[in-house]
């Protein structure tokens, strides 16, 4: 079933969201977006409308509403009083269509830099118009509100401000923390990011859906095959169509193996923070192994491209058991090892728990979901929310921590690697013979031998790569339970083979929203465990 | 190194030139300053772990300070975000430096040629090597180590390089 949005009138927007979180329960907010009609083929009523998704606080149900927006300059109601993840979602609308939130607290650029003129992702601006950026904002201005706030004052209370990124060791990646510091510790905080901001979604506006794919690789780089898995599901899923068995048993294989990457390499990072090299060691080395498994199976290591629309690339290769046998034993040594040092280590457990707790109500408010949000007690994963994939067949459990902090993290990031490989276990010995991918001339390519011999099956290849797949009309969004969390694809298409816009929403995104409010009153050294801890990954984080 | 033994005083003494001494010395402990942005970054982490170990090559010293490297790895997306502080980075480095563009989007842009990526990193600092690939495989990484040294020895030690580079972000 499509999950398509409802009609709103813009007057009516704040009151029906406030209905729908109070009353009806839909306490998630999961994603603001925007559509720009302005190369739609049937005009449109007016030129933007914004698209609000939500959850269920019992996790299976999405609402979706849409409105027109009638005059971008002056906008429509901020809902970030309702939500606090609707804060940096409305910012990132605001700079990437020029769309205005009626009393929003900081309503400024997140993505594209501050020097950027125009809003990139509407349909008139030109994919390959860049704009050199010469420096960086100091971000005061984000700062002395928040100070302010807490009746401090840089030079009367002493204070020290000091930049934790973007080029840091320890900020994974590109990210930037400004930290007010009262001697060791933070008394307030705040966050840029957009400095790994690609341009996925202006990219896949200009590809047809299965040049996409590598993009989607490079969103959450760690567990690239995920958000291929992803997208196609999404894309599938707005054609109605389903994969053979076999071609699904894949899927579940190599999206729990990247979960488990995913997690051996947070882990691993993060216990490198801590000064934990050894478990660094134990915990990286056995994930070159899974890239060796990849590699032989996808013919990459890191961003394999591996999924098509209507299924993958190739099948298994023969022998793939054992390889994948050996892997899970690696694994499984690399975790025991880690785990040895660390669970009765003083150091590990004092430095980590009860360090920027998230209660499950913060946790929601902030948009939080997967192991982060498990890690605050809130019993919600898709894979048992709204099982596809015939997850519900499988036996593993959920884990879920109990107070939310950084122990619990990364605690509840160990055990879900063991669930996950108990999956792969089982999928290994129930994968059965047969087709991978949907028979269907319209999607999946013809083989290579068949398209050197015939006109018929060149004339087909050619269409394919040319035109793309061909994807009805109409609009949708898809989730996935990935290694950090909801990714969930918004797809409007017009019918042709490239779409007409795709939004992702990014777990990390709205993780490191909350970053710099749970770091307050905690030392600068429990920060950076923290980030490392919540697996924030530039790249999907920043599209 | 290029040292002819001249025997006048049998082995105690070695004549050579005060540039194959310093280049020896520094071809075997350059000391990298990783600048990992994106997916590449990953790879070179790889790099780094036992598996490749770059310490085989003398490169494993990372410093995360640029005012103790001597080497510029940059592995990752360069948005026009991310520009202004790269070239900050490069400029607080002290002379000789080296820079090693790591995959397809450091040296070209890669696959992003839209409004946010930088096309190619030798637009606003002087590139020594260019690694190809997306990402590159880690032996690909050791392999651009593995260049830079042997650039390197052919060097006069005691010369500012690059002085003629002007990229997009130096003032006019
Ligand atoms: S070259 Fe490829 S792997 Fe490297 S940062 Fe760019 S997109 Fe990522």
């Amino acid at each position: 079933m499509l999950n398509t949005p409802i009609i709103l009138q813009s007057s009516e927007l704040f009151q029906t969201i406030t209905h729908a979180k109070n009353v009806l329960g839909f306490t998630l907010l999961l994603d603001i977006t925007a559509i720009d009609n302005l190369h739609k083929k049937r005009p449109a009523s007016t030129r933007f409308e914004l698209v609000y998704i939500l959850r269920h606080a019992a996790f299976k149900e999405t609402l979706l509403y849409k409105v027109s927006v009638a005059d971008e300059t002056l906008g429509v109601e901020s809902i970030s009083s309702l939500f606090g993840s609707a804060e940096w979602a409305e910012r990132e609308v605001y700079d990437q269509y020029g769309i205005h939130f009626i009393n929003h607290p900081m309503l400024k650029r997140v993505l594209n830099h501050m020097q950027f003129v125009g809003h990139p992702l509407r349909k008139d601006y030109t994919i390959t118009k860049g704009q050199y950026c010469t420096s960086s904002q100091d971000l005061m201005d984000e700062m002395k509100p928040l100070l302010k706030h807490r009746n401090l004052d840089l030079n009367n209370d002493n204070l020290m401000v000091v930049n934790l990124g973007p080029s840091h060791p320890a900020s994974h990646g590109t990210i930037r923390t400004l930290a007010a510091l009262d001697g060791e510790t933070i008394v307030a905080a705040a966050a840029e990011i957009g400095y790994l901001h690609r341009g996925f979604e202006k990219s896949c506006e200009n590809h047809n859906y299965n040049q996409i794919i590598p993009y989607t690789d490079r969103l959450n780089y760690c567990s690239a095959i995920m958000n291929n898995i992803a997208f196609a599901k999404t894309v599938e899923e707005m054609m109605g169509i389903t994969l053979p068995e076999r071609g699904i048993y894949i899927r579940i294989i190599v999206a729990e193996l990247s979960r488990v990457i995913d997690h051996l390499v947070c882990l691993a990072a993060g216990l490198l923070d801590m000064g934990g090299q050894t478990n660094y060691w134990y915990l990286y080395n056995p994930r070159d192994n899974a890239y060796d498994f990849l590699s032989k199976l996808t013919g990459a290591r890191l961003t394999n491209s591996y999924m098509r629309i209507g299924g993958m690339a190739h099948d298994l290769y023969e022998g793939w058991e054992g390889d994948l046998r050996d892997v899970l034993t690696k694994i499984d040594f690399g975790i025991t090892e880690s785990l040895k040092m660390i669970t009765h280590n003083r150091i590990f457990n004092d430095r980590l728990q009860n360090i920027s707790p998230v209660s499950a109500k913060q946790a929601i408010d902030y948009g939080f979901t997967g192991p982060n949000l498990r890690a605050s007690g809130v019993a919600y994963d898709l894979r048992f929310a709204k099982p596809y994939y015939g997850y519900e067949t499988f036996d593993f459990d959920m884990v879920i921590g109990s107070v939310g902090d950084t122990y619990d993290r990364m605690m509840v990031r160990f055990d879900e690697m063991n669930e996950s490989m108990k999956i792969i276990r089982q999928a290994m010995s129930r994968i059965p013979d047969g087709d991978i991918n949907v028979n269907d001339r319209r999607i999946t390519m013809p083989a290579k031998g068949c398209v050197y011999g015939g006109i018929e099956d060149m004339m087909n290849q050619f269409k394919l790569v040319i035109e793309g797949v061909h994807v009805p009309k109409g609009e949708h969004y898809g989730s996935f339970e990935a290694a950090n969390g909801e990714l969930g694809f918004y797809i409007v298409s017009d019918g042709s083979g490239t779409p007409y816009k795709v939004k992702v929403r990014p777990p990390s995104f709205y993780h490191m929203a909350a970053y710099p409010k749970i770091i307050e009153n905690y030392q600068v050294a429990d920060a950076i465990l923290t980030l490392g801890s919540l697996n924030i990954i530039a790249g999907e984080m920043d599209r | 190194m290029d040292v002819s033994n001249t025997h006048l005083l049998d082995e105690a003494v070695v004549t050579t030139t005060i540039d194959a001494v310093i280049n020896w010395g520094r071809e075997a402990s350059l000391w990298p300053f990783v600048f990992g942005t994106a997916c590449c970054a990953i790879e070179f982490m790889s790099t780094a772990a036992s598996r490749y170990d770059i310490s085989r090559f003398g490169a494993e010293v990372l410093r995360f300070s640029p005012r103790h490297a001597d080497l510029l790895v940059v592995a990752g997306t360069i948005s026009y975000k991310q520009a202004p502080i790269l070239k900050q980075i490069y400029d607080q480095m002290p002379e000789p430096k080296w820079v090693i563009a790591v995959g397809a989007c450091a040296s070209t842009g890669g696959f992003y040629d839209n409004y946010t990526t930088l096309q190619g990193i030798d637009e606003i600092v002087p590139v020594d090597v260019y690694v190809a690939g997306c990402p590159p495989r880690p032996e690909a990484i050791i392999d651009a180590i593995l260049d830079i040294q042997r650039q390197l020895k052919r060097e006069k030690s005691f010369e500012v390089r690059n002085t003629e580079f002007k990229g997009k972000l130096d003032d006019a």
